[in-house]
């Protein structure tokens, strides 16, 4: 569902990405890990093309993303970013809603899908009609997945989501997060520094150092044979506590 | 030719309420130039035409000669008052129009009527003080070519003009030694104190009387005449026949001791122009004031000027809303783009309002349009400025969600980018707005109406009321402009940017 071939991205001569090849299936949840700069976010804001690969071909839901075609794939992806990217001068709902409206949805169509959402994510009523700046960092979040789920996407990428949350809100939405991975059945592609994180929401595990993906595999896989050194610091590196819980099924 | 009946019948029906119209308004609209002297005769021509049950308006101190004429051409005016020798030096330069006769001629090819002369002769003339010694005994200027010891100041106009001194001290052989260039009050107030023998002037001029002064003869004819009479639109007397020969009643009647007091009255009693106007009808045509219907009051005077004023910077801030928004967004989109529109704007801005003013004229001509077309450039820089600021802040994850969700992208600019940089739209149309209240007063100057009118008339005349009426009306509307800005923010921008006191994260 989504394909990577061969991407390279450089800036300023100095290469951020690839070459990367990766595919993430349908239904699957793939995590992406690494240190900070090591491409992750990058390789997520090529599949939605917010950054034009130098070379290599990405392919969502069957489909190449170029110029002409990446406004369509778009409205079948939900985006999610860190500080969750809501508009400020739009109330949580106008912000959650504005894409269907602007697509000409009835009303009442628009009113039973956020219904629906609101209630899947639970977000409070009451901070429905507040803006961003009003609202908390978790309530943020979950405003800004209402706002990526509004037109049922097939793929779902999100870029630290939970990043700049405290650590209960964060345990309590890494909980609700794999819940609704499973219920909703949609192609994930989830960047996060945290490997403990990673385990416990996602399958699949994508290790990635200087660009590129090192190494691909469940963590069981990752803890007991790591590809390289690198790899295996990365794994001692988190606390052993998590990464044991994170690693029941 | 069958049916032709009612057809007939409606065109005689609207012709008869036509005339009826016209019959029952007739319209007159009288311009004056840049000094007291034409206001009042052209406040007169208003006075009689009302007099006569015209509605009668004055557009007083339209500009000089040539945007005063310029208005006469256009229709912007009906009528207004002129010099013979102004008509043949200016007007009908090169045209070899030396009597009456041929200037009416060649005027009336334009389309431009001439009456006959009012009755007084404004032209140059020296002038003594009748009480020194030392020019007690100078009657004409021939007494003058005698007297070359005397200590003279002349304008630098009067010393550079052929009509002025060049040609005066050939014509009487004249050879004063001691011959300075003087600015004109300066030389009145050196003569009355002594320091001057001998000073130019119009002999219509008002300190002549005040001052005790003796014009001397021009007993060669030297000095070309300057004839008053009204240049009024050929179309005028069938149009509007009873205020034209209201108008004409001055023809003949104002004598030179009669403007000299109407001038005084003004320049230096601070009379108002009406009511100098009124005093010169009475004196001239023995019009009783009481017939005469009072001029607007300054009140109502003020709120015309202070609406036409507003009408002119609300338009020409909706003209810069309309030029800068795209200008600023395509600063916003692209560098060179944003270099090039901030530095054009940026330019116009640096160009001084008063040069702006004049070289507008021959591209669009005087009056409201191209006072309206300086204020559209004025008011463009900081709407663009503005724009630019206010969508390239917009923080990187903001506009990049709005494209991830796949708004097309003048959705995105629609309803994400252009409310976001609405602060800073807004406040550029605000500080736009506050600046063209100010630069609308200039406009007076190329014969737009508003608060500039009193404030450039007061200047003439040196009368810090008459400035005032239009000074503090313009600052407060400023003030209230900004205020009414400061609420609109309320409205229109959004509560979410508001509370987060710009766009936050």
């Amino acid at each position: 569902m989504i394909r990577l071939e061969g991407v390279t991205k450089h800036y300023g001569g100095c290469r951020v990405l690839g070459p990367v090849s990766l595919e993430v299936s349908e239904h699957q949840t793939l995590a992406l890990v690494g240190s900070s700069g090591s491409g992750k976010s990058t390789l997520l804001r090529a599949v939605i093309g917010l950054v034009k690969p130098d070379q290599g071909s990405v392919e969502v839901a069957g489909e190449r993303v170029t110029p002409a075609t990446v406004q369509g794939l778009r409205r079948r992806i939900g985006y999610v970013i860190q500080h969750g990217g809501l508009f400020p001068h739009l109330t949580a709902k106008d912000n959650a809603t504005l894409m269907a409206r602007n697509l000409g949805w009835a009303r009442a169509r628009v009113e039973a899908r956020f219904d629906e959402l609101s209630t899947l994510v639970q977000l409070r009523a009451a901070v429905l009609g507040r803006y961003p700046s009003e609202l908390s960092g978790g309530e943020q979040q979950r405003v800004s997945l209402v706002r990526a789920l509004f037109l049922d996407p097939d793929v779902l990428l999100l870029d630290e989501p939970l990043g700049a949350l405290d650590v209960l809100v964060r345990s309590e939405l890494q909980e609700e997060l794999r819940a609704l991975f499973r219920a909703l059945c949609k192609t994930v592609l989830f960047v996060t520094h945290d490997l403990a994180e990673a385990a416990f929401v996602a399958d699949d595990i994508a290790v990635m150092r200087a660009g590129q993906v090192v190494q691909r595999g469940s963590i069981e896989v990752l803890a007991a044979r790591p590809a390289d050194d690198f790899v295996a610091r990365f794994v001692r590196a988190q606390r052993s506590l998590v990464v044991s819980e994170g690693a029941r099924p | 030719m069958r049916r032709a009946g009612p057809r007939v019948f409606a065109a005689g029906l609207a012709a008869v309420l036509w005339t009826g119209g016209a019959q029952a308004t007739e319209t007159v609209t009288v311009g004056s130039k840049a000094f007291p002297e034409s206001w009042v005769l052209g406040e007169a021509v208003a006075v009689l035409a009302r007099e006569a049950g015209a509605d009668a308006r004055h557009r007083q101190n339209l500009g000089a000669t040539e945007i005063t004429y310029a208005a006469l051409s256009s229709g912007a005016i009906d009528v207004y008052p002129e010099y013979t020798g102004t008509i043949r030096e200016v007007l009908l330069k090169g045209a070899h129009a030396d009597s009456l006769g041929a200037m009416r001629e060649a005027l009336a090819r334009s389309g431009v009527g001439m009456s006959e002369p009012l009755g007084f002769d404004d032209a140059y003339g020296l002038a003594t003080r009748a009480a020194a010694p030392a020019t007690a005994g100078l009657r004409t200027l021939s007494d003058l070519a005698r007297a070359p010891e005397l200590r003279v100041g002349f304008t630098h106009e009067f010393m550079g003009r052929a009509d002025g001194y060049p040609g005066l001290a050939a014509r009487y052989g004249l050879s004063l030694r001691d011959v300075r260039g003087v600015q004109h009050e300066l030389a009145v107030e050196a003569l009355a104190r002594g320091g001057l023998d001998v000073i130019d002037v119009y002999t219509t001029d008002a300190q002549i009387d005040r001052l005790g002064l003796r014009v001397l003869d021009d007993d060669r004819g030297f000095f070309p005449r300057y004839e008053a009479v009204l240049l009024y639109r050929a179309e005028l007397p069938e149009r509007a026949p009873r205020a034209f020969a209201a108008a004409m009643r001055l023809v003949g009647h104002v004598d030179e001791n009669a403007i000299r007091r109407a001038n005084a009255r003004v320049a230096i009693d601070g009379a108002s122009v009406h009511d100098a106007a009124v005093a010169l009808c009475h004196d001239a045509l023995g019009v009783d004031p009481a017939d005469v219907a009072p001029a607007p009051s300054v009140a109502s005077d003020i709120a015309r000027n202070a609406a036409r004023h507003m009408e002119l910077v609300g338009v020409a801030l909706l003209l810069s809303l309309l030029l800068g928004l795209p200008l600023g967004i395509a600063a916003a989109r692209s560098r060179l783009l944003g270099f090039l529109a901030t530095s054009f704007a940026g330019v116009l801005q640096t160009i001084p309002s008063l040069a702006l003013l004049a070289l507008l004229v021959p591209l669009s001509g005087i009056g409201a349009r191209s006072a309206l077309v300086a204020l559209v450039l004025y008011g463009l820089l900081p709407i663009v400025r503005g724009t630019q600021v206010g969508l390239t802040t917009i923080p990187a994850a903001i506009t990049e969600s709005a494209e991830a969700l796949g708004l097309s992208s003048s959705a995105r600019l629609w309803r994400v980018m252009l409310p976001i940089a609405s602060p800073q739209v807004l406040s550029g149309a605000r500080t736009s707005a506050v600046i063209g209240v100010g630069t609308a007063t200039l406009a007076a100057l190329i014969g737009a109406e508003g608060l500039g009118g009193p404030i450039l008339q007061g200047i003439a005349l040196r009368n810090t009321g008459l400035v005032m009426q239009g000074a503090v009306p313009a600052a407060l509307l400023a003030l209230a402009v900004d205020a009414g800005f400061a609420g609109l923010s309320r409205v229109v921008v959004p509560r979410g940017l508001r509370a987060a006191g710009g766009p936050a994260q």
